[in-house]
C-alpha cells in the first residue's frame, strides 16, 4: 500500500511545523525522515498515523483519501518512541489487544500473538510484564503488537532512540530483515544518519518543514542536492571561498570550476568529505594545503587525522585508510600537504 | 528541639483526636453490648437515618466518581481554554462553608428558588427530600475524586491510550481497557475518601434536609438530633457507627496511599527509564 501526502501544511501557534510539504511512499518500501530536531518528521509522520491532523493539505493510503478518517479507522502500526506498552498487561496481553478490541475469538488470537511472538523471538516471554523486560525486548513487543492486526502501513517514531549502541545495531539489522521478510509499507523517523542510511531502502532530509532531498541512500550520499544536505549528514570539511571565471579560490584551493564562467566573483561554499581527502608529504603540482598534524585519533576502520593549515587558519578532518595511514608513518606536529580527491562546490544565490 | 515538636505534635493528637475517639467509644459501649445494640436498632428513626445515610452517600459517590474521572480525564489529557480556571473551580466546595452550599441548593431548587415553579409543576421534590440530599452531600465531596485522579493521570501520561487508538480501541474500550487498570487504585482511594466524606456531611445537608425525623435525617444528623434530645447513649452509639467507619477509612485509606504511591514511583520510574 503506497503512501501519498500532497501539500500538507501543520502550525502549531507561531511554529510552521510542515511547510506545504508532498511525499510519495511506494508500495513496500522502508523510508526513513531523516532531520533535526524541529525538521517536522515527527508531525509528518503523525499525520500520515492520523494521531495529528494537518491545516490543509491530504493523505492517501494507496488511492483512498484517509484525511478525515480517525486513527482507528486507518489501520495503522505504530510504534511509539517509548513504546507506550500497557504496563499492567502480559507481552501476550500486549500483542493481543489490536485483536481483542476488533473481537476476534479466543484461538485466533492465541495462534496470531504465537505466530508473532516466534517473529520477534520471544517465545516464553508472553507472561512477563513490559517492566521486567529489557529496552529491546520492549520494543520488539511493541513493534508486534502494531503488527499484530496486519497493518497496511508500519509507522515508527524514532524505533531505536531509547536503546543502548549494542542493542540499537541487532535491532537494526533485525528491523531491515524483519521489513524484507513481510514487506509492508514501513515509515520511520530517525535523526540518527547511520541509522537511517543502514535500514532504509527511501532516505528523506527534511529541514524546517519542508524536504531538502529524497531519494535512495545511495543517491543522498553521492549527490547531495544542496548545502544542508551535505552539512547535515556531516563528517565534511568546509571551505568558503569565491568563483569566478570557471576558477574557485576555496580557502587555499584554487580550483577549476567549469560550472561558473561569468565575470562577476560570487560566493561560494565546497564540502569535502573526510575521507575524500588525502595527505601527501610532498606537493605534487595539484591544488593542495599546507597544513599541520595535530591529533591522531585510530578508530576501527580509519584513522581520524585532525590538521591546521595556519595560512588561512582552517581546520581539517581526515580519515585515512590504515594501509594508507601505516605508509605515511603520520606524527602529530608534522608538516604536511592536504589534497581533496573530489570537491562540491555550492555557488551562492546572488544576494544583494 | 526535635523531642519537645514530637511530644507537643502528640499531646494535641492525644486531646483532640483520641482522645475524644476512645470516649466515643467508651460511651456508646458504657451500658453493655445489648443496650448498645438496642439503641442502635430500636429506635425507627435511628434505623431510618442509618438506612437513610447508606442510600444518599453511595449515589453522591457515584455521581462523584462519573465526575470526577471526566474533570481529571479533561485536566489531565487536554489544553483548553478555561482549563486553569476549571482546575481552581474544583476545589470550591473545599473553600465554601458546606452552610452556604445548602443555600445555595435551596435558592435553586427551593420552593420559592429559582427552578422552584418548573419542579412544582412536575411534582419533583428536591429540596426536604432525597435528591437534596444527594445534590448537597454530592457538591461537598465533588473535589475529592478529582484531586486524587489528576496527579496520577498525569504522572501516568496519554502513551498508553493514544497506543490503544491507534490500534483500533473504540473510546469506551480504550478507557475500560488501559485508563481504568491504570488509575484504578487512585480511583478506589479517592472513593474510599470520597465515601467518607459523603457519610460524615452535616451543614450543607442540615439546610437542605429540612431535619424531618425518620424521613430526611442521615446519620450526622441523628446524632446532633439524639444529643439535643439529652439520649446520650443514643448519640454515641451512632456516633460510635460513624467513627468506626472513620478508623476503617483510615485503614484502608493508608494501604491504598502506600499502594498507589509505589504505583506512582514504577510509573515515574518507568518513564524515566524510557527517556533515556
Amino acid at each position: 500500500m503506497s503512501i501519498t501526502v500532497k501539500d500538507v501544511s501543520k502550525r502549531f501557534g507561531e511554529f510552521l511545523a510542515l511547510d506545504q510539504l508532498s511525499l510519495e511512499v511506494p508500495s513496500g518500501a522502508l523510508l526513513a525522515l531523516l532531520g533535526p530536531s524541529g525538521s517536522g518528521k515527527t508531525t509528518l509522520l503523525r499525520i500520515i498515523a492520523g494521531l495529528e491532523i494537518q491545516d490543509s493539505g491530504t493523505v492517501l493510503y494507496q488511492d483512498e483519501d484517509v484525511t478525515g478518517a480517525r486513527v482507528r479507522d486507518r489501520n495503522v502500526g505504530f510504534v511509539f518512541q517509548h513504546y507506550a506498552l500497557f504496563r499492567h498487561m502480559s507481552v501476550f496481553e500486549n500483542i493481543a489487544f489490536g485483536l481483542r478490541v476488533r473481537h476476534w475469538s479466543r484461538a485466533r488470537v492465541k495462534e496470531r500473538v504465537h505466530e508473532l511472538l516466534r517473529l520477534i523471538q520471544l517465545e516464553g516471554l508472553e507472561h512477563s510484564l513490559p517492566s521486567q523486560l529489557s529496552g529491546g525486548q520492549r520494543q520488539r513487543v511493541a513493534l508486534a503488537r502494531a503488527l499484530a492486526v496486519q497493518p497496511k502501513v508500519l509507522l515508527l517514531d524514532e524505533p531505536f532512540g531509547a536503546l543502548d549502541a549494542k542493542v540499537r545495531q541487532e535491532l537494526r539489522q533485525w528491523l531491515r530483515r524483519l521489513h524484507e521478510e513481510i514487506h509492508v509499507t514501513s515509515v520511520f523517523v530517525t535523526h540518527d544518519q547511520e541509522e537511517a542510511f543502514e535500514v532504509a531502502d527511501r532516505v528523506v532530509i527534511m529541514n524546517q518543514g519542508r524536504i531538502e532531498q529524497a531519494g535512495t541512500p545511495q543517491e543522498i550520499f553521492e549527490q547531495p542536492a544542496n548545502p544542508f544536505v551535505m552539512d547535515f549528514l556531516g563528517n565534511v570539511n568546509v571551505f568558503h571561498g569565491r568563483v569566478q571565471d570557471g576558477r574557485a579560490d576555496l580557502g587555499g584551493f584554487n580550483v577549476e570550476y567549469p560550472e561558473y564562467t561569468e565575470r562577476e566573483s560570487r560566493a561560494a561554499t565546497a564540502f569535502v568529505r573526510s575521507h575524500e581527502l588525502d595527505i601527501q608529504r610532498v606537493r605534487n603540482g595539484r591544488p593542495a594545503l599546507q597544513a599541520n598534524v595535530v591529533h591522531i585519533n585510530p578508530a576501527r576502520t580509519v584513522v581520524k587525522v585532525r590538521l591546521h593549515a595556519e595560512e588561512f587558519g582552517v581546520w581539517l578532518n581526515v580519515d585515512l585508510g590504515w594501509e594508507r595511514y601505516n605508509e605515511l608513518q603520520l606524527r602529530a606536529g608534522e608538516s604536511v600537504f592536504v589534497l581533496p580527491r573530489r570537491m562540491r562546490v555550492f555557488v551562492q544565490d546572488y544576494q544583494i | 528541639m526535635r523531642i519537645a515538636l514530637v511530644a507537643f505534635t502528640i499531646l494535641v493528637m492525644g486531646v483532640l483526636i483520641v482522645i475524644p475517639l476512645v470516649n466515643v467509644f467508651y460511651q456508646a459501649l458504657a451500658g453493655g453490648g445489648g443496650v448498645y445494640w438496642r439503641n442502635l436498632v430500636a429506635d425507627a428513626d435511628t434505623r431510618h437515618s442509618i438506612y437513610l445515610t447508606l442510600i444518599v452517600a453511595p449515589l453522591a459517590v457515584a455521581a462523584n466518581v462519573v465526575f470526577g474521572v471526566a474533570a481529571a480525564w479533561a485536566i489531565a489529557r487536554f489544553r483548553f481554554p478555561g482549563r486553569t480556571l476549571l482546575t481552581a473551580f474544583i476545589d470550591l466546595p473545599f473553600a465554601v462553608s458546606p452552610v452556604v452550599v445548602g443555600l445555595f441548593l435551596v435558592l435553586i431548587f427551593g420552593l420559592q428558588g429559582f427552578l422552584g415553579p418548573w419542579l412544582r409543576a412536575h411534582d419533583i421534590k428536591v429540596i426536604f427530600a432525597i435528591p437534596g440530599l444527594v445534590l448537597a452531600t454530592a457538591f461537598v465531596t465533588f473535589p475529592v475524586v478529582a484531586r486524587e485522579l489528576i496527579p496520577v493521570m498525569e504522572a501516568i501520561g496519554a502513551d498508553e491510550e493514544v497506543a490503544a487508538v491507534s490500534l483500533g480501541a473504540r473510546g469506551w474500550q480504550m478507557f475500560s481497557r488501559v485508563t481504568l487498570p491504570n488509575i484504578k487504585w487512585g480511583l478506589l482511594y479517592g472513593i474510599i475518601l470520597c465515601n467518607a466524606r459523603a457519610m460524615g456531611e452535616f451543614g450543607a445537608v442540615a439546610v437542605v434536609s429540612g431535619r424531618i425525623s425518620g424521613q430526611t435525617d442521615t446519620m450526622p444528623l441523628r446524632v446532633e438530633k439524639l444529643f439535643q434530645e439529652y439520649n446520650m447513649p443514643g448519640a454515641f452509639a451512632v456516633a460510635s457507627v460513624l467513627a468506626s467507619l472513620a478508623v476503617v477509612t483510615l485503614l484502608v485509606k493508608t494501604g491504598l496511599e502506600w499502594k498507589t504511591r509505589s504505583d506512582l514511583a514504577a510509573a515515574a520510574r518507568e518513564t524515566a527509564r524510557g527517556k533515556t
